[in-house]
């Protein structure tokens, strides 16, 4: 073996300095690798923030409307079901005449626009929207009221700069001279973009009205959804928990039922939403497109979650408090229900919420229920509303991002904010549950 | 009787129950509770339990086994002749299904008696106007034997339900009565209501092995359905998948399977040294001030729903790579491509490969660092040559983890890669991958008995079978690792 | 105190590492107060006293192993020849290549026995070609006493081998990069009797090339194989001198009471 002839320990030799540099890189790619995670978390936020904020947003052409009550309810008598005859057409006849005379009085010039085009900048859902208002407040018949419609999608798109003078020359639905007229009307004050709580609360819109759409539906149908699972895998979870951690004896069964646990946590969300459509569709004959469907197969889906969380808390109880139940002649599930389960009750409603927090951004399953069908009607109340058809949020989102009118993919943006806000509340009462209530031993 | 009321007439039944119960044990020893075997509440508990949990299952068995017992009878009341030409048996049933679900919808509504229904079976074009205005919307006209069949459908689905509540109210009355008459002071209720809690305890942890069995069940059974439409061999073998409506479609498993390879290999090129080398500098190198933000915020990525991401791929990852690449590239215009989804699931998964990382990095015990620096290893050396290789298996095994859920992902895929099924080696190019097939084929129009829908369980068979393989084999590996440090 | 100047007068020539007012502190707790030390070439030096006395923590100090502690503040002055182990210039990595360490429980790479040897003159580039590597590997597992016992499954991994093989083959990887002191902290707390007279014997040998410092609990042990002894308590240095001064002739009341066994 050669001695290394004697160097300072105060300068570094050229081996040293090497290494030193190659630990200098090694530590550079690190910090690199996590900026890149951070960065990618950035850019994805603002990409979806920035394309989606805006459809909380909405033009609306706001006119007076005179309530001709010879036309809306030639009998008189104001009821409803008289009036219903008068169909959506009636109404639209009204609003075109109401939409040229306001924009007469206000002397904003139409050009060569005939009144049909000018009508096409208002969105089709709008003269159903006045029915449905005169509908329900008969009353309204024969004044004049100011009434906030909705502009076509072309006419938002071209307020939020998503439709400019020369898209709307290639556009069979929209015009430059229509684009134009629309900054003269918000000149006038007859048109401005403002804030939608019809976003949140309108269903589902046509392919050709996406200025309409909402996501009333989808947040019903999910939180219905959130129902089943909490009521279902709540129970079950802990009660198969329990089971395990505290009861089983090591044996083949429940080596079996840990394996299948384990291994359910890693199956595909997919291959949930086949076993669904196979049992509970096909077999059982469950409805499509159901919230409880939905609700069994995110179930399931969560169970592991629960059951994993869970049984971490039961662990997390000293055994001491299970020697002290047991040794004043507690049987060994009153030390269960009355000691053990209470102190990890903290930890397991955090898992649960965590849990459904993941359900509730579940999608692939649910497609395959049908729950990516067109629903419009609310659901009615829980319990038979559980069987209605609806939507939910995730699957809103992928259901807006395959129509064609560029509106939706904004609004699939927006759908992903207001589910990106939920999670992002459930995940903070998490935080707090844990924070507040969670003892350290 | 409907099933909100039943259900709730069982729970009243329960409250009785244990109202009685408790009373009639407290009166058997002068309401002095020390004289009984148990505390009063556990009698209670006893009856409760008995009047309400066998007639709450007799009645989930009921609903689950009546529709399959009524739709077996109805199916034999169909005459071939009642199929017409480009129809099947299945489409018949769902047909009738929905008359009599219609004519429920009308009778319910107020708008037809039973004795106006009854009469518009005999006309099956009034049928079908009046069904149309409750929603139920008939293509081809009604025939008057399918309109036959739905009545009778409705009549036993009716008695079925008259039945069922008759029995489970008997067997919950019976439950009630047999526990209440048990009562005595030496009855051990406590024990009784325990060995109960434990069967129902029992009953939930079985829940994940019946899901198991489920699937399994739902998957075999209907992938064998489709092998007996098409050949097993040309869905393993073939190299074309072109699937058509009128039938004689190429249903070859291959430019799937490679979509999906493809997209899971640039994914974990993507996640796999992101993942690690973000997880070796959070658990080696940085600060705490450091770690306490950077980590929570690269798990935040793991919160994120996907189809969040697969809208993040299809509105921006999916445009950039399209205009900064692939087309300076040459390499083609199309903004979905196997490099699209790949890119955004890597991202997806940075957190997954770098929280298991993180563990396992950290079960390599400290005296092996230690040693190492001991020896005047620097702190890049130590990690490299000392906690990297003895971390090796348990890092393997998170990657194979990561490898199945790439595999098993789809809205990223479905809103990223693309539809098209081809073998091609251009990253740029719109590929598909089995899961976004199984959703195209089991969302589409085609009929269910066909081969074109039914590969989708076939499909869906392969998907299991393969991250099932790799799950067990990760699974193995880091018990295997751990032990290894124990 | 007198009488400890006065040994210091007659080894100042030979002293390795001279040790001035060294103080160490884990967070708010503060480890070791003020310690002077000369520790000298070619000797065993063991460090006696009760747990948590400090001596571990100063032996810590000799090969900068404490920066690994994030918590981990020392003050003072230590020189190996001459040149200060905390001047900012110098690079721990280099002055640990010089001063080697063996741990209290055989810790070896989940690698082969070959590997974990020859892992210190990889990464120190200490060998030119494999066949001086291979040198390297085998003179130092000579002088570990491990080489008959293992040259025949030099790829076998060396968590395979039993305790005291393990502990050897840990020195054997500290020998291989020639160091020219070697600490040892509790080498053999986790080996059986038979493995540690064999590792003490080995401790005997190394000392004509090395300077060794061993930590140690049993002062059995440290009358076996050490010339000089320190004594510590509560993170003081007490006594420090000849070993069988210190066992037969203790200045200290501190120091008598734990070598005939009143504290500790």
């Amino acid at each position: 073996m050669t001695q290394a002839p004697a160097k300072s320990l105060l300068v570094p030799d050229a081996r040293t300095r090497a290494r030193n540099a190659s630990e200098r890189r090694f530590r550079l790619m690190g910090m690199a690798a996590v900026a890149i995670g951070l960065v990618a978390l950035v850019v994805l936020l603002v990409s979806v923030l920035g394309n989606g904020l805006s459809s909380f947003r909405q033009t609306y052409v706001t006119i007076p409307i005179t309530l001709d009550a010879a036309v809306l309810d030639k009998s008189g008598n104001r009821n409803p079901d008289e009036m219903k005859k008068v169909t959506t057409l009636g109404y639209g006849k009204l609003m075109q005449t109401a939409l040229i005379a306001a924009l007469a009085e206000k002397g904003v010039d139409t050009g060569d626009l005939k009144p049909k085009e000018i009508m096409g900048m208002m969105s089709k859902e709008a003269p159903a929207d006045l029915r449905e208002a005169v509908l329900s407040d008969p009353s309204l018949v024969g004044q004049t009221i100011t009434f906030p419609a909705f502009a076509t999608s072309r006419i938002d798109g071209y307020f939020k700069g998503r439709v400019t003078m020369e898209s709307a020359a290639r556009d069979a639905n929209i015009n430059p001279e229509q684009l134009a007229l629309a900054d003269r009307m918000a000149a006038a004050g007859l048109i401005e973009t403002r804030l939608n709580w019809g976003f949140l609360t309108r269903p589902d819109a046509s392919e050709l009205r996406p200025e309409a759409a909402g996501l009333g539906v989808a947040i019903l149908g999910s939180a219905y959804m959130m129902i089943v699972v909490l009521v279902l895998s709540l129970p079950i979870g802990v009660a198969a928990s329990i089971y395990l951690e505290e009861l089983a004896p090591k044996n083949r069964w429940t080596d079996l039922i840990e394996i299948n646990i384990a291994n359910l946590a890693a199956v595909p969300s997919i291959v949930f939403g086949i076993l669904a459509l196979a049992l509970f569709i096909n077999i059982a004959g469950l409805p499509q497109s159901a919230p409880i469907v939905g609700g069994l197969v995110l179930t399931l889906m969560t169970l592991p979650t629960i059951i994993i969380a869970t049984r971490a808390s039961l662990k997390a109880v000293p055994p001491s408090i299970r020697d002290a139940a047991l040794g004043v002649g507690a049987s060994k599930m009153q030390t269960i229900f009355h000691h053990v389960l209470p102190l990890a009750m903290p930890g397991i409603l955090t898992g649960t919420i965590l849990g459904l927090a993941r359900a509730l951004g579940e999608s692939a399953p649910l497609l395959l229920i049908g729950m990516v069908a067109f629903v419009r009607d609310y659901p009615s109340a829980p319990p038979e509303g559980l069987f209605d058809p609806a939507s939910a949020l995730p699957v809103q989102v992928y259901s807006w991002t395959q129509r064609a009118d560029p509106a939706f993919v904004e609004r699939a943006s927006g759908a992903i904010i207001v589910l990106l806000v939920f999670l992002l509340a459930m995940n903070a009462l998490a935080i707090i549950l844990r924070r507040r209530f969670e003892r350290r031993w | 009787m409907s099933l909100g009321l039943l259900l709730l007439l069982l729970l009243a039944l329960g409250a009785l129950g244990f109202l009685a119960g408790r009373q009639r044990a407290l009166a058997a020893v002068r309401g002095d509770a020390r004289d009984l075997h148990s505390l009063p509440g556990y009698y209670g508990q006893t009856v409760a339990l008995f009047a309400t949990v066998p007639a709450l299952l007799l009645c989930l068995v009921w609903l689950v086994v009546q529709p399959a017992i009524v739709e077996r009878s109805i199916s034999a009341l169909i005459l071939p002749e009642d199929i017409t030409a480009g129809s099947s048996l299945v489409l018949v049933m769902s047909d009738v299904r929905r008359i009599a679900e219609g004519m429920d919808a009308l009778a319910v509504a107020g708008a037809a008696s039973e004795g106006e229904i009854a009469a518009l079976v005999g006309q099956p074009d009034a049928l079908k106007e009046r069904l149309a205005q409750t929603g139920v919307a008939l293509a081809a006209p009604i025939l008057p034997h399918i309109a036959e069949a739905a009545q009778v459908w409705r009549a036993q689905t009716a008695l079925g339900g008259q039945i069922m509540a008759a029995a489970v109210l008997a067997l919950a009355v019976a439950g009630f009565l047999l526990a209440l008459w048990r009562i005595a002071p030496e009855f051990r209720a406590r024990n009784v209501v325990e060995r109960f809690v434990r069967v129902l305890l029992v009953a939930a942890s079985s829940v994940a092995i019946l899901t198991t069995i489920g699937i399994i069940f739902s998957l075999v059974f209907e992938s064998w359905h489709f092998f007996q439409l098409y050949p097993a061999r040309d869905f393993f073998l073939s190299l074309t998948w072109a699937p058509k409506f009128g039938g004689g479609s190429d249903l070859g498993l291959w430019p799937l399977l490679w979509g999906t390879l493809y997209v899971s290999f640039i994914a974990l090129l993507v996640a796999v040294p992101i993942g690690l080398m973000a997880a070796i500098y959070l658990s080696e190198y940085a600060s705490p001030a450091v770690r306490a933000v950077a980590k929570p915020a690269i798990e935040v990525l793991a919160g994120i729903p996907s189809i969040v991401y697969g809208l993040f791929a299809l509105m921006t990852v999916g445009p950039f790579l399209r205009d900064w690449f692939a087309q300076p590239l040459g390499l083609g215009d199309s903004s979905s491509s196997v490099m699209t989804a790949g890119v955004v699931m890597g991202i997806m998964l940075i957190p997954y490969v770098s929280s298991l990382s993180d563990d396992i990095i950290n079960a390599v015990p400290q005296s092996l660092r230690d040693g190492s620096y001991g020896l005047g290893a620097t702190q890049s050396e130590t990690i490299r040559q000392v906690v990297f290789p003895a971390a090796l298996p348990g890092i393997v095994g998170a990657i194979l983890m990561a490898a199945s859920r790439a595999i098993g992902e789809t809205m990223i895929v479905v809103l990223g890669a693309g539809a098209a099924a081809k073998l091609d080696l251009n990253p740029f190019e719109a590929m598909t991958t089995v899961t976004v097939k199984i959703v195209s084929q089991l969302t589409g129009d085609t009929e269910f008995a066909s081969p074109e829908t039914l590969v989708a369980f076939a499909l869906g068979l392969t998907l299991f079978v393969f991250t099932l393989g790799l799950n067990i084999l990760a699974l193995y590996i880091v018990r295997k690792y751990r032990e290894q440090y124990e | 105190m007198n009488d400890m100047r006065l040994t210091e007068k007659v080894v100042t020539e030979t002293a390795k590492i001279t040790a001035r007012g060294v103080q160490v502190h884990y967070g708010t707790n503060h480890a070791l107060k003020d310690v002077d030390v000369d520790i000298l070439d070619k000797t065993v030096t063991a460090f006696i006293g009760p747990s948590g006395c400090g001596k571990s923590t100063f032996l810590r100090c000799l090969n900068r192993m404490n920066d690994t502690v994030a918590s981990a503040r020392v003050t003072g002055r230590i020189e190996m020849d001459g040149q200060d182990i905390y001047d900012p210039r110098v690079d721990p990595v280099q002055l640990r290549a010089k001063v080697g360490m063996v741990f209290q429980k055989p810790n070896p790479f989940p690698k082969s026995i070959y590997d974990n040897v020859a892992y210190g003159p990889k990464i120190h580039g200490l060998a030119r070609g494999k066949a001086e590597l291979d040198e390297i590997v085998e003179t130092s597992l000579k002088k570990a006493a491990l080489w008959n016992e293992v040259k025949d499954r030099l790829a076998a991994p060396g968590t395979g081998l039993s305790g005291g093989q393990q502990q050897r083959l840990c020195i054997a990887r500290a020998v291989a990069t020639s160091p020219e002191v070697l600490l040892m902290d509790e080498p053999c707390s986790a080996l059986d009797p038979i493995a540690t007279a064999q590792v003490e014997e080995l401790i005997d040998e190394l000392r004509a090339q090395f300077s060794v410092v061993i930590v140690t609990h049993s002062m059995q042990q440290a009358a076996r194989v050490s010339q000089r002894t320190a004594f510590f308590h509560l993170g003081h240095l007490v006594e420090y001198g000849e070993t069988g001064h210190i066992f037969t002739n203790p200045t200290d009341p501190r120091t008598e009471a734990y070598i005939t066994g009143r504290i500790g």
